[in-house]
This record gives structure tokens, C-alpha cells and sequence, in this order.
């Protein structure tokens, strides 16, 4: 549920649903997030679900803060079904040309690159929110052994497919991008396509996700 | 073929297509684009007699230099812009806020932005553009838009489809005016800056640093220190939010911006200052200065009722 309704600037609502990262309060979000879609509000102009937040940005020429706000506040929830969870498989090379930064990750978490690939790739992922680029999905989560942080510089170039992990979380750059996460390996299938209009990303927020190994060999004869 | 269209004979530093942008798509990483200051790309489409939510040719810095084949047509340039119409041989000084009839074998010089940042050129008729969600809007970094999602280049051409037969002159008395007072609403991470922190906020100057873009300004001046976490769990972001990371240099995320962050946010810039905020070149110096939010409404009101009065005036 939604615990607190702030603004943020002058155009946009704040809708926080606590300060912890699971994937029950997430789910929430999501309910929420397609049940504000449903409605078709007058003046919505985006809605960005996120881990336990939901922003609502709005054109401040057709509705104001109050006035949405006691929209959002008076909403049922029971017009959206339980969330599909599509199952999606995504093949993964590890070759050492993709795997940018498995050797610091054997140092950070103190782990063989055997022992990390095996903890990753024997696991279920759900996929809290996708963006921050076009389509890029953000999976949890890791276990307490194989989280680290973020690059402390940057890349300025994520090579596009790159598989990356940090803190809880595993992402897949859907272009070339900059980026902080450790890279771990690079998947051949496409996860954006901006040709197709109504369904451009391949992993949606309450998809179940697994990755598969796959050999240098299979990546580059890869067709989807 | 098509026998009219502008050939680009020097594409310019950014040189892009596009209208009010594309709503819907942060859900799935899609920024809003669309003209970076919305009111000139307004009267630019107007002094051509365009509907209001055509494209336009956005550019910033140094414009393009663009020959013309075809039919006569007309054309406008809005902002702060320094350019001239080259016409056998004799060039013709352009003024910013009127209409001007091209003719076949004509060049459009836009040579620089004056103490600004962004400029519109608005062509008289229907360009040929290809639209992703309703909008043809380039974004140059996801790749989407007219142009498959790239800047202009030169030798490109613009081919137009079909040209107003109304080849009326219009004019507007318009000067931009510049702000160095940016007014803001504090952010939902206001309290993650210690005391020092938040008066150097609203006391300090700051200065728009080069490495601004479509996605973003940064700024450089004097560090705001973060005393809770200099990371927060990624949310939505907005256009106009100011974000502070480790380093303690804020940057304001413009219209091109990625759809979520983790730096917490210690401002957002109100609607009303928006289009005067990103027409601010690096190098200029800005202080924030504190509104509530109900003040913010009202100087927006203020703001859209003094454009559509522009808008009517043409």
C-alpha cells in the first residue's frame, strides 16, 4: 500500500511504499502502476513504477498536485489481475572477452568465478522495474555472498548485452551505455527493440527470469 | 524523387528534429525528448502557420547551413540566433521572430546561438519524418526518432513533402529574456544534506558546467556534503530534478534523461523556469532560490499565459 503521497517539484507525485526492497511491496507497486494505466487519468503524463516508489508525472496545463493526488488516494486496486510472471530464458557467454569484471568479483566476494557463475545461473530472477536506459531490466535478487558494489569509476562504454551485477541486483544493457555494474557476461538476444511499438522490451516488471550458459561458439551463431 | 527539400551543406554541433515528445515511456526507459525550450518551439511553428505540435529543427550552439531546391516556402527562427540568408550572392541579415519566404537555390546560414543554448528552425509545410510513438522526436542516445535516432549530418537532405500555399509574412516583438535565479521546490531527499550543505545550496553560485547536454546539466561551485547516503534505491526521475551524487556537484536532468536514478535529490526546478534554465550556456553562473509549491502554480499559470499571448499576437 501506499504509505505517503509527496510531491516532487511542482509536476509529479511521489508515491512511496516504504523503505524496504522486496519483492511483496514491488508487486504493489506494479498493481498500482497498472491500475493508474487502466484509468487513463486526464493530464498523466508518465508513470514510472520503481523497487518501492511510483512516480506520476503530470501536465501541470490540464491537473495540479491536490487534485491528482486525491485521485490516486481514492483509487480501488481490484480492477487488475494477478501479474502474469512470463518466464523468460536468456542465454549468457562468459567468455573472457564479455566478462569484463569476474576478477574483480572473485576478489570482492571472496568466491572462485566457478562458484560465482554457479550461484548465478542456478537462479530464479524477478524483474522489479526496466529503464533508466530503454528496456534495461532490473533483476533481484542475489544472495548475501555475491553482492558488491557498483565500479567506483564508471565506464564510459558498456559494450550492448552486457550481463552486470550490483548489490542484489542483475541487469542487462540493452545498448551501449555508460555504466558502474560488473560486467559478468553478454547475451546475444535482443532485450529492446524500438521497432516494435507496442511491445519493444522483452522482460516487462514481474517477470520471472533464468540465464543459460552458453559457449563462445553458440553466442555467435546465436539467432533468435 | 522530391523535388523540394534542404540539402545539408554543414550540419551544426547538435542539429535534431523535434516536437512536444513522447509520453507513456518511462515505464520502460523511454525519456520524454521533444524540444528542449518549449516556448520558441511554439512560436516557431506559429510564425510559419504551422499546428503548434509539428517538428521543427532544433539545433544548439552553431545551426546548420542548409540549401534550399524546390518551391518557395516559408520559414521562421526562434531564440537568441545569429544567422543569414544567402541569396545570389548577396546575404541577408535574419531576424529571429519572422517569416522568411526561400526560395529555390537559397541557403539558410544559422551561424550561432547568442549567449544561448538551443534555437528552432520552422519550415512551412509537412517534412518527411518517421514517427516512433507519436512523436518524431530524436533521441540520440536510445537511437529513436526521425533520422533512425541520429543528429543531422551533413549532405543529408530534408526532403518536404508538401508546402503551405499560405505564404503569409508574420512577425512577433519578442527579446528572450535571461534568469540567473532558478527557483526550485526542495526534493524528497532534502534532509540527506547536512545544515552547511543546504545553505550553500540556496547562498552559493554555481557554474553550468561543459559537460551538459540534452540528457543533463551539470554544474560545478562549491561541493554540497551528503550526510545520510549518497545512494538511494533507484526511482523515477523527472525532468528538472536536481540530483547531487558522491562527488557533491549537482545535475538537473533535462528533457533527454535517463527515466531512473539513485542519487537523491535535493531540488526540482519549477515548470515556469524550464525553457530559461536549459538556454543557459556553460559557464553561466546560477543560484537556486527556494518556492512552495502552490507559488510554483501560480508562476506557471503566469508563464503559459504570457506564451499563449505570445502566440496569439502572431
Amino acid at each position: 500500500m501506499i504509505k505517503n503521497i509527496l510531491n516532487l517539484g511542482d509536476a509529479a507525485l511521489y508515491c512511496d511504499f516504504g523503505k524496504d526492497v522486496n519483492q511483496e511491496t514491488n508487486i504493489q507497486v506494479i498493481r498500482y502502476f497498472k491500475s493508474i494505466q487502466n484509468e487513463n487519468i486526464e493530464g498523466i503524463n508518465n508513470i514510472t513504477p520503481s523497487y518501492n516508489k511510483l512516480i506520476i508525472s503530470f501536465d501541470l496545463k490540464k491537473t495540479n498536485f491536490k487534485d491528482l493526488k486525491n485521485i490516486i488516494e481514492n483509487l480501488s486496486i481490484t480492477n487488475v489481475k494477478d501479474l502474469e510472471n512470463k518466464k523468460i530464458e536468456i542465454p549468457v557467454c562468459t567468455h573472457e572477452n564479455f566478462s569484463l569484471d569476474i576478477k574483480r568479483l572473485e576478489q570482492i566476494l571472496k568466491k572462485k568465478r566457478e562458484n560465482i557463475y554457479e550461484n548465478f545461473f542456478n537462479k530464479e530472477f524477478f524483474c522489479y522495474m526496466t529503464g533508466f536506459i530503454a528496456g534495461m531490466p532490473f533483476l533481484g535478487d542475489l544472495d548475501e555472498t555475491m553482492r558488491a558494489k557498483r565500479l567506483e569509476t564508471p565506464r564510459v562504454k558498456v559494450p550492448k548485452g552486457s550481463v552486470g551485477l550490483t548489490e542484489q541486483f542483475a541487469n542487462i544493457y540493452t545498448f551501449e551505455s555508460p555504466g558502474g555494474w560488473n560486467i559478468i557476461g553478454n547475451t546475444p538476444i535482443n532485450i529492446f527493440d524500438s521497432t516494435k511499438e507496442k511491445d519493444p522490451n522483452l522482460i516487462y516488471p514481474g517477470d520471472i527470469i533464468t540465464f543459460k550458459e552458453i559457449t563462445k561458439d553458440q553466442y555467435h551463431n546465436y539467432h533468435e | 524523387m522530391n523535388k523540394n527539400y534542404f540539402e545539408i551543406i554543414r550540419a551544426g554541433i547538435n542539429t535534431t528534429f523535434q516536437d512536444q515528445g513522447r509520453k507513456n515511456l518511462y515505464h520502460i526507459g523511454i525519456p520524454f525528448s521533444g524540444a528542449m525550450d518549449n516556448r520558441n518551439y511554439l512560436l516557431a511553428n506559429k510564425l510559419v502557420g504551422n499546428e503548434l505540435d509539428h517538428p521543427v529543427i532544433e539545433f544548439a550552439y552553431q545551426g546548420p547551413l542548409l540549401k534550399y531546391s524546390g518551391n518557395n516556402i516559408n520559414i521562421a527562427i526562434t531564440g537568441d540566433i545569429n544567422f543569414m540568408i544567402k541569396r545570389n550572392n548577396i546575404n541577408i541579415d535574419g531576424k529571429c521572430y519572422q517569416t522568411f519566404n526561400i526560395q529555390n537555390g537559397d541557403e539558410i546560414d544559422i551561424i550561432s546561438t547568442n549567449k544561448s543554448v538551443y534555437g528552432y528552425l520552422a519550415l512551412g509545410g509537412e517534412i518527411d519524418l518517421k514517427y516512433q510513438w507519436s512523436s518524431c522526436s530524436i533521441n540520440t542516445k536510445a537511437n529513436i526518432g526521425a533520422n533512425n535516432g541520429k543528429k543531422l549530418e551533413m549532405s543529408q537532405k530534408i526532403n518536404i513533402s508538401k508546402i503551405d500555399k499560405d505564404l503569409n509574412n508574420n512577425k512577433l516583438d519578442y527579446i528572450n529574456t535571461k534568469i540567473e535565479n532558478i527557483r526550485i521546490i526542495k526534493g524528497t531527499n532534502f534532509d540527506f544534506f547536512s545544515q552547511e550543505g543546504k545553505k550553500i545550496f540556496f547562498e552559493k553560485e554555481f557554474i553550468v558546467s561543459k559537460l551538459s547536454d540534452r540528457m543533463g546539466m551539470r554544474l560545478e561551485g562549491p561541493k554540497i556534503e551528503n550526510i545520510v547516503d549518497t545512494n538511494i534505491k533507484s526511482e523515477g526521475l523527472i525532468k528538472g530534478v536536481i540530483q547531487v551524487p558522491a562527488d557533491g556537484n549537482p545535475i538537473i536532468m533535462l528533457s533527454d534523461h535517463g527515466t531512473i536514478g539513485g542519487y537523491p535529490k535535493i531540488g526540482v526546478v519549477i515548470s515556469a523556469d524550464y525553457d530559461k534554465l536549459v538556454q543557459l550556456t556553460p559557464g553561466s553562473k546560477i543560484k537556486f532560490k527556494e518556492v512552495e509549491l502552490s507559488d510554483a502554480e501560480t508562476l506557471f499559470k503566469l508563464y503559459e499565459l504570457e506564451t499563449q499571448n505570445l502566440i496569439s499576437r502572431i
